[in-house]
């Protein structure tokens, strides 16, 4: 079973740092809400309502071409720990987790497309790409969409679009985002302005694993804000644009670094991959924020013999509920730090 | 040793304290719930805010005080049965005929959101109803002006018939 091995995997699919600007843009995802005419919205509906969208949406994706890629598997199948990893590597939402046993998720092997049943909407189908490739994103959601829709009759208006939930998603119902690590800009004091910059153009800016805009690991999230009036493909084209004004900038700030604080940034570098090859207690913001310096050091080739995938797997075998699945039982928290140093100690010290 | 208050299954080792609206709230939770609930906080609660931003916006357009009276009976949906009151309260719609019996309604709320109630964007084959079709003439009628232009009169005329027939459909 596919999912098992998910669950017990920190690697996934997007993840590889040799992707169309992989050195800065770590994942692209897009995602679209659907709903099933005749049935009411998720959350008004109850356990046998809910079973029967389920299966609605089982026998939809057994009738398509994607039977072999994408078979639904109810959360209740999997323990909490289990279903915590998925959020912690992505693949479905926090907001799954709620209800669960109205909920269910289908995963392609290589977990670069989900489909999510009964999250706020009856489907999310998403694509998650390492680097930047939201077309390429674009197409895998558009084709699971096409081959759903064989079956289920979608809840349309041709004024509105697709309809959802809430109305901030409907009409494309389609949300793309970029997931960048930007610790350039921060660096020399610009991430402030620059994103500003950004949520006046109509994007919506996220750090990621943190609270509000403090950004653990010095990952920002980017994302459309506007669903409706623009087409699919304008919206990937001006998150795109964005993006590729957002990398020239971190760039930008990475060359003045180099140039201007050689010797400071070597040493941060060094200091924080020092402390990843030695440390026996850390806690997970810690780990984020070394493991960005690291990352930097090896893009600016600061640092050899680390590999980037390495590190961004890292992020994931460093969370809480990887440790303890891998621990296979309780782990007081400070217990946790000691176990997650010392993960991440064999993951540096692997070649000696 | 005490069992976690959520999941009942592994020793609560956490002391969660929630507070929300200086309601407090304290949870004894395994490591695991712990965890869950702030993933959930952090995705849920700008989520949350947005919810209640709708509301208010919807509240505001229809001229509805907090305090006032009820007067007049409440309209719901008649497929849901979703009462305008919920949707103040959630800030989520019940289903897809919501759209449409609220419509008059929502069009300054998808316009105050979007900048737009209109959309462009995929039709889906099955439920995509005429737009398809309308969109289609649009094209085929651009094709005629262009071809009128070049003085192409026999494609033009071509053009006009294949026009004629997806109009009857429509």
């Amino acid at each position: 079973m596919s999912i098992r091995e998910t669950v017990n995997s920190a690697r996934s699919g997007w993840m590889k740092a040799d992707s169309p600007a992989g050195d800065i843009v770590v994942s692209s995802r897009v995602r679209v809400a659907r709903n099933i005419n005749g049935f009411s919205f998720p959350h008004l509906l109850g356990q046998e309502k809910a079973e029967q969208v389920m299966h609605g949406i089982q026998a939809a994706l057994g009738n398509s071409d994607l039977k072999t890629e994408l078979e639904l598997t109810r959360l209740t199948e999997l323990s909490p720990v289990e279903r915590q990893i998925l959020v912690e590597k992505h693949l479905i939402s926090p907001d799954l987790l709620h209800n669960h046993e109205k909920k269910a998720v289908a995963l392609r092997d290589d977990e670069v497309v989900s489909v999510m049943v009964n999250e706020e909407d009856h489907l999310r189908i998403q694509s998650l790409l390492p680097g930047l490739q939201l077309e390429k994103a674009w197409e895998l959601v558009d084709k699971v969409d096409d081959g759903l829709e064989k079956t289920l009759e979608y809840a349309f208006s041709e004024k509105y679009g697709y309809l959802t939930a809430c109305p901030t998603n409907a009409g494309t119902g389609m949300r793309a985002s970029v997931m960048l690590h930007l610790p350039g800009l921060v660096l020399i004091n610009q991430i402030r302005a620059v994103l500003t910059a950004i949520s006046k153009l109509g994007f919506t800016v996220r750090g990621l694993y943190g609270e509000g805009t403090e950004a653990h690991g010095n990952l920002f999230q980017i994302s459309n804000q506007v669903t409706m009036g623009h087409s699919e493909e304008e919206i990937i084209n001006s998150l795109n644009s964005v993006t590729g004004q957002l990398l020239a900038q971190e760039r930008e700030a990475r060359k003045v670094l180099i140039r201007e604080r050689r010797e400071q940034l070597e040493d941060r570098v060094g200091r924080s991959y020092g402390i990843l090859k030695f440390c026996h207690v850390i806690s997970t913001e810690e780990t984020m924020r070394r493991l960005s310096d690291v990352r930097l050091g090896v893009d600016l080739n600061l640092i050899h013999g680390v590999n980037p995938d390495q590190l961004t797997e890292l992020i994931v075998k460093t969370q809480p509920a990887y440790l303890l699945k891998q621990h296979g039982g309780e782990l007081p928290p400070a217990q946790r730090d000691v176990l997650r140093a010392e993960v991440i100690r064999k993951e540096f010290n692997r070649e000696g | 040793m005490m069992l976690c208050e959520k999941c009942q299954e592994r020793p609560a080792t956490v002391f969660y304290t929630e507070v929300i609206n200086n309601k407090q709230k304290k949870m004894q939770l395994c490591e695991v719930c712990a965890s869950q609930m702030q993933a959930e906080g952090f995705g849920g609660l700008p989520q949350m805010n947005l919810h209640n931003f709708l509301a208010s916006f919807w509240n505001q357009m229809s001229g509805v005080h907090p305090f006032a009276p009820k007067t007049k009976e409440e309209e719901a949906c008649p497929s849901c049965g979703t009462p305008e009151s919920l949707f103040a309260q959630k800030g989520l719609f019940g289903c897809g005929d919501c759209y449409k019996h609220f419509g008059d309604r929502l069009e300054p709320l998808l316009r105050r959101i979007h900048g737009s109630s209109a959309h462009t964007g995929k039709v889906p084959v099955r439920s995509g109803g005429k737009v398809l079709l309308a969109r289609q003439i649009e094209e085929l009628k651009a094709s005629l002006r262009y071809a009128v232009a070049r003085e192409e009169f026999e494609k033009a005329a071509e053009l006009r018939d294949n026009i004629k027939k997806l109009e009857q459909q429509l």
